[in-house]
């Protein structure tokens, strides 16, 4: 088949819909049932051939339409036809898309408000993200948790010697040390923390006590932004409980 | 008072305030003020202000009154700074605020069953924003969150208040008539150079 690669992103089967109806002029309040669902199934096809994930919510609307022409061909029974008349398929999804139409085009509109307002400058001069907020901290994943440590390391000066190193930072110690800093100070940087340590040995030990605290729930580990410095903060719902833990680790 | 003197006061916190300053506001910065006069005030300093060959403008914003500058000078303003942090919402998230604007309170399955998809991601960010905040639960099984507009919303798109929208049923106009009628309500337009912007998408 002949297909043109130009790949619409639809936002859901609703949005597909109006642009089979805009794309050839068709009469929305008289949709041609047959040639729609045909385009329809079509674009479905496309989708599979670029191996993108076809949501539910796409074949539900798929199913409709073949439930819609299916009944079309049927020969029609005058007294179900009354019936029926209050659940046809057809109406219903003409009232769904008439009702998703009115709200696509408000966002044309509010989308014409933004593009005004984004000329507009206002005091403080930095839109609208700071606009009197308090800074906002998203949770950091572990993925940049790990990112953080293995700078950390690689930040580490090179040892010139051999030397067998007693197990001289524990990780129960390292625990210990935290939850002492973070009774005297709200917050603290991971960079901070790693950088206090004197070699690779104490990284990691202090690198593990951190995860083993965020485990237990003790602290949470926060940025301002994506690649932004990580903060280890007490979890403020655990606060009350008690702080010495170090007795959990053996179990 | 004499009027230039509310006049006078009345704009200087204007300059002050970086959030729109409310009626109530500004009256209690005053005791023997009446509220005519003050209005009077206001109206004097904003028909000054509003006229095309200022710098700066009065907008009525999320139910106050806000200083800012005039669209028109955008283009030039840009050349102070050499990167301008713009957020754009996405299109799903423009729908979808829509939707929540016109049908607030509402669940996030009631806004689904409109829009015909997931919208979990996009009421995460317009939370995350601001722009939308929690308004109580449902009281059906389950007890659904719903969801309504900030005040914040308002000011990120220059609302004077909801009633400032134009009716939903407006939408169902023929897009050519539709975008004059959105031009009439939209007020100037400036230019967009799209240089030098950041674009978040939703």
């Amino acid at each position: 088949m002949n297909y043109k690669i130009k790949l619409e992103i639809f936002e859901g089967p609703l949005d597909l819909l109006l642009y089979l109806i805009k794309k050839d002029h068709l009469n929305i309040y008289d949709i041609p049932i047959a040639q729609v669902t045909t385009q329809y199934m079509q674009y479905l096809e496309l989708m599979q051939l670029l191996d993108l994930d076809i949501a539910g919510e796409f074949l539900v609307i798929a199913a409709t339409l073949m439930q819609i022409k299916s009944k079309i061909l049927l020969p029609v029974d005058e007294i179900i036809t009354e019936q029926q008349e209050e659940d046809d398929p057809k109406e219903e999804l003409l009232k769904k898309l008439l009702e998703y139409k009115k709200f696509k085009q408000a966002a044309v509109f509010f989308e014409s408000k933004e593009n005004v307002q984004r000329n507009i400058f206002k005091r403080p001069n930095s839109h609208f993200e700071a606009q009197g907020k308090e800074e906002v901290f998203f949770e950091t994943n572990l993925f940049d948790l790990l990112n953080a440590f293995s700078k950390a390391l690689k930040n580490m000066p090179k040892d010139v010697f051999r030397e067998v190193l007693r197990d001289e930072f524990s990780i129960e110690g390292k625990i210990h040390d935290l939850l002492h800093i973070l009774l005297k100070k709200i917050k603290i940087s991971l960079d901070e923390l790693f950088r206090a340590a004197k070699n690779k040995t104490e990284i990691i030990a202090t690198f593990l006590a951190v995860l083993e605290l965020i485990r237990q729930k003790e602290i949470i580990i926060t940025q301002t932004g994506l690649f932004k410095e990580i903060f280890v903060m007490l979890n403020q719902e655990r606060i009350t409980a008690p702080l010495f833990l170090s007795a959990n680790m053996g179990s | 008072m004499e009027q230039n003197e509310i006049k006078k006061i009345v704009e200087a916190a204007f300059f002050v305030s970086e959030k729109p300053l409310t009626f109530k506001q500004l009256s209690c910065l005053f005791e023997d003020v009446e509220s005519g006069q003050l209005r009077t005030a206001i109206k004097g300093l904003m028909d000054t202000y509003n006229q095309q060959d200022r710098g700066i403008n009065i907008f009525e914003v999320a139910g106050g009154y806000q200083v800012s500058t005039n669209p028109e000078c955008a283009r030039y303003l840009e050349k102070l700074y050499k990167t301008r942090k713009v957020f754009r919402l996405s299109s799903p998230a423009l729908e979808t605020l829509a939707i929540i604007t016109y049908k607030q309170p509402i669940t996030r399955s009631e806004v689904e069953f409109i829009r015909g998809v997931n919208v979990d991601g996009v009421i995460r960010t317009l939370l995350e924003r601001g722009l939308i905040k929690s308004k109580g639960k449902k009281k059906i099984p389950g007890k659904p969150v719903m969801y309504g507009t900030t005040d914040d919303f308002l000011q990120y798109f220059g609302l004077k208040s909801l009633s400032d929208l134009p009716e939903l049923e407006k939408f169902h106009l023929p897009e050519a008539n539709l975008e004059l009628a959105i031009k009439n309500d939209a007020g100037i337009q400036g230019k967009d150079n799209g240089q030098d912007e950041y674009f978040e998408t939703a």
